[in-house]
């Protein structure tokens, strides 16, 4: 035991010596909270919208004004030929168009229906149906309102309660992500790099050599990790608490007890790394770009699992940082108890115990 | 001239030596490529819906199976009280409850107006807003068919109307996949050409070697395009791949000229090439160099306008994503491959990335000691 903690200071004092390592992996989970909680936004605001008013009456005039005090467009009204308006698509400058045709007043009056034409640059179909759907609430508003004067009969009216997140914000969805992701990442980066190092530097040698079992080696290069990922966590729920206004719902024991479980699944996943390569550069390949994106897209914060077409439904069930999402989501955010998680936890723990004994199974105490 | 040639002979051996690397620089975007825009998708649907019918009226049934073969709602469950169906929700089985008020069929005659209540698990304010509304346009649509059945004619005046017709340029399918594939492509490329140069030059540190070509007399520029060259032409080819999977899988040809994209691409390159260099001549260790990419690398993803439009972003936040190459490359690759964009479109863009590979390159250099 004597013999472990020593080793483990010494683990320590490797990290503890790298600055510039340190500083991101603490300015890590800092700047991630600040960009998800204030930064992003998959709601369409400010869109360039250019408008083309060729009746300039009363009714386009009382439209417009309504669409340039909304906050989802920023307008430019000049008129272009259709030809211009291409260009300007092409060049990014505008996300849709609002074509009035003339006489658009006189046509509502007398004939009671006029036209409104709509453009909008489609490459990016998310905003081009949020815009088209806010300019067309905007009109049948305006519609609405000279139609004041009649009553509608036999109306039902839907009323909707936001459960959980009443004001609709992103940070209850994107607090749990950034964790699952944050720790997710930076875990099985570490230890993936920290074992294939000394063996590309041939430390690992002198480390087989001593009288100290192999597995307690390995297990002295996680504990330092462990306890810096935890101080991430933390620094995240502290974060969400003073900066962002989330609070932690649920058992904080529970949070805090969850979370190291799913630390040491990302340490031992980068340990079992670490041990199948045998070059530094190969194990932050595999551990960095292997793991970016799919664990951005399949822990299901950014996009919903149950869209995906099933084999990557399937596919997504082996991402640890899916369950660590669902476990927080339940705990932080609706405070639920043990027994809503015990499923999502014993998968964590039966997928930390496999990757513990197959990397235990190929560690090898010889060097080829 | 015959110095850089024995140099990139030098790091192509070392480069192709190395299988791992090659696979995983040939095989891992490929495959990225191949699934994850369908993972990326906003589409919202197969909502769980859970109902709470306390009328059983043909009304409320009415209701309720036009719901469920809208599409976008799956019926999960029934339960006799929101009390019951609450759980649902806990537990995930029901992203939505809707409750049908007792009497629902009757007073909706009686009084003309009756209410519907519906809840929605809000953690995902994206998914919840889309689902509710989805339910609310269905809701009007059905109290529309109501009223025409039921409505005693000449009661409902005509009222003016305005006609919107919309039409989508570029993308009239709306297809989300289309929009994905070349900003993923740009990811891709920038996270080879960056990892792989940063990581290369810092292992030189670390193992020693840099020491031996820091003895010989070959100049410091040599040196960094030896590096560099080597790189660039990797991430085109990673580039060319990607076009060919983009078109092979998804059937995606750029609209554009693919000479503008090369040129632009080529441009990028030395920028992201410039970073990794940057990188390397700051870190002394390969996990340092690791850590500081990635910390970059996040941010640049994150806010290069991938996942949610940069136009959307506060103002701090959008003077942030114009020092973001990635930004620049995304927005390129979306307005070529889908607008047909030319040369003259994205002529700022290209200044601009081009204005990046000088500064970062230059400072690269300078930062870069022959004596350490």
């Amino acid at each position: 035991m004597k013999q472990f903690l020593t080793f483990v200071r010494k683990e320590f004092a490797h990290v503890l010596r790298d600055r510039k390592t340190l500083l991101i992996l603490f300015g890590m989970p800092v700047v991630q909270i600040l960009i998800f909680g204030f930064a992003l936004t998959s709601e369409v605001k400010n869109s360039r919208v250019l408008i083309v008013d060729n009746a300039n009456d009363v009714a386009s005039r009382q439209l417009l004004t309504k669409i340039e005090a909304s906050q989802y467009f920023e307008v430019d009204r000049s008129v272009m030929s259709p030809l211009q308006m291409e260009a300007a698509f092409r060049e990014g400058e505008i996300k849709m168009a609002i074509v009035f045709p003339a006489n658009f007043n006189e046509d509502l009056l007398h004939q009671n229906q006029a036209h409104v034409q709509i453009v909008t640059d489609a490459s990016d179909p998310n905003t081009a149906t949020s815009l088209t759907n806010y300019v067309s609430s905007i009109i049948q508003d305006y519609q609405a309102s000279l139609n004041q004067t009649l009553s509608v009969p036999l109306r039902i009216l839907p009323e909707t309660r936001f459960i959980y997140n009443p004001q609709l914000k992103g940070v209850y969805n994107y607090v749990p992500g950034v964790m699952a992701l944050v720790l997710m990442l930076v875990c099985v980066m570490m230890t993936a790099v920290s074992i294939v190092r000394e063996k590309e530097t041939g430390t690992m040698e002198v480390l087989l050599v001593s009288p100290f079992k192999p597995v307690l080696v390995i297990l002295s290069k996680a504990v330092p990790y462990l306890i810096l990922s935890l101080v991430n966590v933390g620094t995240i729920l502290l974060m969400s608490i003073f900066v962002l206004d989330l609070p932690v719902a649920g058992n904080l024991l529970l949070l805090l007890a969850e979370s190291t479980l799913f630390i040491i699944t990302c340490l031992t996943l980068g340990i079992f790394i670490s041990i199948k390569t045998n070059s530094q550069q190969v194990a932050m390949l595999i551990s960095l770009m292997g793991m970016l994106l799919p664990t951005m897209l399949f822990s299901g914060f950014m996009f919903p699992i149950e869209n995906m077409p099933w084999p990557l439904q399937i596919i997504s069930n082996i991402v640890p940082s899916k369950w660590y999402y669902l476990i927080v989501k339940a705990v932080m955010i609706k405070g639920l108890g043990f027994s809503a998680i015990w499923k999502e936890t014993l998968i964590l723990a039966g997928m930390t115990l496999f990757l513990f004994v197959v990397s235990l199974k190929n560690f090898k105490i010889r060097l080829a | 001239m015959r110095t850089i040639f024995f140099l990139l002979q030098k790091e192509f051996k070392q480069i192709f030596r190395n299988r791992a690397i090659l696979v995983m620089i040939s095989v891992m975007p490929v495959v990225q490529l191949m699934v994850l825009p369908l993972a990326a998708n906003y589409e919202v649907k197969n909502i769980n819906l859970c109902v709470v019918d306390h009328d059983h009226s043909t009304t409320s049934q009415k209701l309720i199976n036009k719901i469920t073969s809208s599409g976008y709602f799956k019926l999960t469950g029934n339960a006799s009280s929101f009390h019951e169906a609450f759980p649902l929700m806990e537990s995930d089985a029901a992203d939505l409850i809707l409750e049908v008020p007792q009497h629902f069929e009757r007073n909706l005659v009686r009084e003309d107006e009756q209410k519907l209540f519906v809840a929605v698990n809000a953690i995902n304010g994206t998914k919840a807003n889309l689902g509710g509304a989805y339910l609310g346009s269905i809701i009007r649509d059905y109290n529309r068919e109501i009223r025409l059945e039921w409505n005693v004619p000449g009661r409902f005046n005509a009222a003016p109307l305005i006609d919107i017709s919309s039409s989508n340029w570029f993308n009239p399918l709306l297809n989300y996949r289309v929009f994905m594939v070349p900003g993923i492509l740009a990811i891709l490329v920038t996270m080879i050409g960056g990892f792989l140069t940063a990581l290369n030059i810092v292992k030189e540190k670390e193992v020693g070697t840099i020491e031996q070509i820091n003895v010989t007399p070959l100049r410091k520029h040599h040196f960094i395009l030896g590096k560099l060259i080597p790189f660039w032409v990797l991430g085109n080819v990673v580039f060319t791949l990607g076009l060919l999977v983009a078109w092979a899988i998804y059937g995606i040809v750029p609209v554009g000229n693919l000479i503008v994209l090369y040129v632009f691409v080529g441009v990028y390159l030395l920028a992201v090439l410039g970073f990794g260099l940057l990188v390397s001549t700051v870190c002394e260790t390969q996990q340092q160099a690791m850590f500081i990419m990635f910390f970059f690398m996040m941010i640049f993803i994150l806010m290069g306008g991938l996942f949610t439009p940069i136009d959307s972003m506060p103002e701090w936040a959008k003077l942030i994503s114009r020092f973001n190459p990635v930004s620049y490359l995304i927005s390129v690759m979306r307005m070529v491959v889908l607008k047909g964009s030319d040369l003259y479109d994205v002529r700022i863009h290209l200044g601009i990335v081009a204005l990046f590979a000088v500064v970062l390159n230059g400072w690269a250099v300078l930062n870069y000691k022959k004596t350490s």
